[in-house]
């Protein structure tokens, strides 16, 4: 194994993303333009252009239904494939989504987390991302860009493990347009890391003729889901080990599916997905100057949803901050929702909060994640909530 | 059954069959033989992709295949999109894509999976330039869902959902031209095709396959479920569209148009002859039979002009 001595580049999430799936020799990249999505794929094209890339086929599509469909037909044509879109475009990729994970193809895509429309948003929130967490597809939050490019490597060797396609998602502007310091691995050591791709199936493979995708009977579609289900399963032990291997070969380990910041000897957390979570870190540095016994605890990996590792964290807190920056319309903050459900039937019960923050790029600083501790520490005082649910930006 | 020499060189079509016995499809299925004549042009080095449609039964379900070919089903309106993708991954890996010794690449879709809901796919498809083909079997109606009116449908035809009433019938717009479509992306290929001209539609085939780029064939294959038409009729209907000029036989190559036989042969029978056959015609009286046998001959006009300047 050679020696593993980082090229450090200043680059933007996107960009990130896009070195990344060069990195990763991606055969094929079906995609359309969506803001802030875009110059993931320009970049890309530019690689093409610059012959930077050899054998690389970017497809541009009429739609992102259509990108997600080229992708489909050349992953179960053997392809390792790529794509990437945002809020309005994912939506229109719905359909598809289900039918990557139905037909078992390791595709990989990044989302840049952006509000759905109306009223039109091109700014971050979670809920485009999140509406498609029943489509079977693995979803991974980045903190900033280095995750970006770290998870687009580790999610081709996740996806390509358990058959199953997965998402790196990527705050629109927050990390999408950001510059910021990530350092990239040498393409030899990406190869080390990640070997070609040996697909499920192959439909070059004409020795004897199959079909994908056929009419599933009663008596056999019941079965297709439950392995979805297993993958999802096993996919918790992959995540762990490549996790691991990843932080053995380069110094980042990503082996926990929730990354705990300071959570040892903390009375409560405050529990949140993506780029929100780099603040709150700061935050949780700031408090505990205070005095405030805080930590935080970074949901990486939303599905496969690591309720093993929320329980543990659940047992040894008082409460649970969970900071939503997404919505379900006439329920709940998502996050808030999974974890108040996965710890139902534990015996781990902390005071749980949802705190609705960010929708729609509306800004979320220390001095908030500050205001929020001090509504926190006064329910744990208590030892009963105020309200379950807390528009925390409402305009009162 | 092996097939002995001297009958195979009397036979104009090869003598293979990649197509297996025991599919699904209904007696008389004009795309099921179709399909048969496709996998004898182009073999077992075949990928095909197919939408929700008739042939998403024809082919059986898992675990079945009646394919000697493989077969990637997929959503109704994906057709175009995921053979450009096949077709892209092909050449990433290094395959070579159509030609004679090539992989050839197919999309097989409906009227409906292309008229309308696959029509986006299909234009980014043909507009790319992928070298692959994409075959419409046009039965004029969504058949797989209970015969319901696609863009493909013509003017007078009863479908569940545009039926013929005690007052009126609901289908009062033309037969979407595709094809014309289809050409004005300036293609290299296009063709009509009919199952009723195997020899012909075999032809069509190989020169797809032979021409670089994204090639197109509209495939005439009667419904006698949804024509409410006798079973044993399908072929006979088949060439009463081309002898009619319902369905007239063309290709479009390189900007030229060129009309087959036998649409060219002589003055189109009258409309009528093929439309009785069929119990989906039956609402209609004299004066709608006259606006449909108009159109008919209109457009037979409109081509012949087109051959006869861009020929």
């Amino acid at each position: 194994m050679a020696e593993y001595k980082p090229i450090r580049k200043v680059v933007s999430g996107n960009y990130a993303a896009a070195y990344a799936a060069k990195h990763a020799r991606v055969d094929v990249v079906a995609a359309y333009p969506i803001t802030p999505q875009t110059s993931i794929i320009e970049k890309i094209a530019e690689f093409i252009a610059n012959g930077e890339v050899e054998n690389l086929e970017y497809v541009a599509v009429e739609s992102e239904h259509s990108a997600m469909a080229a992708c489909i037909g050349a992953s179960a044509a053997g392809a390792r494939t790529f794509t990437a879109t945002s809020a309005q475009g994912l939506a229109l990729m719905h359909e598809m989504l289900h039918w990557a994970s139905g037909a078992r193809l390791p595709v990989v895509m990044v989302d840049v987390n952006r509000a759905m429309a109306p009223p039109w948003s091109v700014w971050d929130d979670q809920t485009d991302s999140l509406a498609q967490r029943d489509t079977g597809w693995m979803q991974f939050y980045a903190e900033n860009n280095q995750e970006v490019y770290d998870g687009v490597l580790m999610a081709f060797k996740i996806a390509e493990t358990v058959n199953l396609p997965a998402m790196i998602i990527e705050s629109a502007f927050i990390l999408s347009h950001t510059y910021d310091v990530v350092e990239m691995i040498p393409q030899e050591l990406v190869d080390e890391f990640l070997p070609p791709r040996k697909p499920l199936y192959d439909l070059t493979d004409f020795e004897k003729p199959f079909s994908v995708g056929a009419l599933g009977t009663p008596a056999d579609y019941y079965e297709f889901r439950y392995k979805i289900q297993k993958a999802m399963e096993e996919a918790k032990k992959v995540i762990h080990e490549v996790g691991k291997e990843f932080g053995e070969r380069f110094g980042r380990d990503y082996s926990q599916m929730i990354e705990l910041y300071r959570t040892d000897d903390a009375d409560f957390v405050f529990m949140g997905m993506g780029s929100l979570m780099g603040t709150v870190k700061q935050a949780v540095d700031v408090l505990r100057e205070e005095g405030y016994k805080v930590g935080a605890a970074k949901v990486r990996w939303f599905r496969p949803f690591p309720k093993e590792e929320l329980y543990e964290l659940a047992k040894s807190v008082d409460g649970i901050a969970v900071l939503d920056r997404n919505y379900s319309f006439g329920q709940e903050g998502i996050l808030f929702n999974e974890a108040k459900g996965s710890l139902y039937n534990t015996d781990a019960k902390p005071l749980i909060k949802n705190y609705i923050v960010g929708l729609g790029g509306r800004d979320f600083t220390v001095a908030d994640v500050r205001k929020i501790a001090e509504n926190m520490k006064a329910i744990i005082e208590k030892g009963e909530l105020d309200v379950e649910v807390d528009w925390y930006h409402l305009k009162r | 059954m092996e097939i002995p020499e001297n009958v195979k060189k009397r036979l104009s079509i090869p003598a293979e069959e990649h197509f297996y016995a025991g599919h699904t499809a209904c007696q008389g299925c004009g795309a099921s033989l179709g399909l048969r004549y496709v996998l004898k042009a182009y073999g077992r080095k075949t990928i095909f992709a197919i939408p929700a449609c008739c042939s998403t039964i024809i082919a059986g379900p898992w675990p079945y295949t009646a394919f000697e070919a493989n077969l990637f089903h997929t959503a109704f309106e994906t057709t175009g999109a995921v053979i450009g993708g096949i077709e892209a991954a092909l050449k990433a890996r290094g395959f070579k894509v159509k030609g004679e010794d090539g992989i050839m690449v197919v999309g097989w879709a409906g009227d409906g999976g292309t008229a309308d809901i696959g029509l986006q796919a299909l234009s980014g498809f043909l507009e790319r330039g992928h070298d692959a083909v994409y075959i419409m079997y046009d039965n004029e109606a969504y058949m797989n869902t209970g015969i319901q009116r696609s863009g493909s449908t013509p003017y007078g035809a009863w479908t569940t959902n545009t039926p013929g009433g005690k007052k009126h019938f609901l289908e009062r717009r033309h037969k979407k031209k595709v094809i014309d479509i289809v050409i004005a992306h300036e293609i290299p290929y296009a063709a009509t095709a009919s199952i009723a001209f195997p020899e012909d539609f075999m032809r069509k085939l190989k020169k797809a396959q032979k021409t670089p780029g994204p090639s197109f064939i509209q495939l005439f294959a009667p419904c006698p479920t949804g024509w409410r038409s006798p079973t044993d009729k399908s072929i006979e209907l088949a060439k009463l569209a081309v002898q009619t000029a319902y369905f007239p036989l063309f290709e479009y190559e390189n900007g030229k148009y060129k009309i087959n036989m036998p649409s060219t042969k002589k003055e189109p029978k009258p409309l009528a002859d093929f439309l009785k056959l069929q119990g989906r015609f039956k609402y209609m009286t004299q004066e709608d039979i006259d606006v449909l046998q108009q159109w008919v001959l209109h457009e037979w006009e409109k081509l012949k002009k087109l051959a006869e300047v861009f020929g």
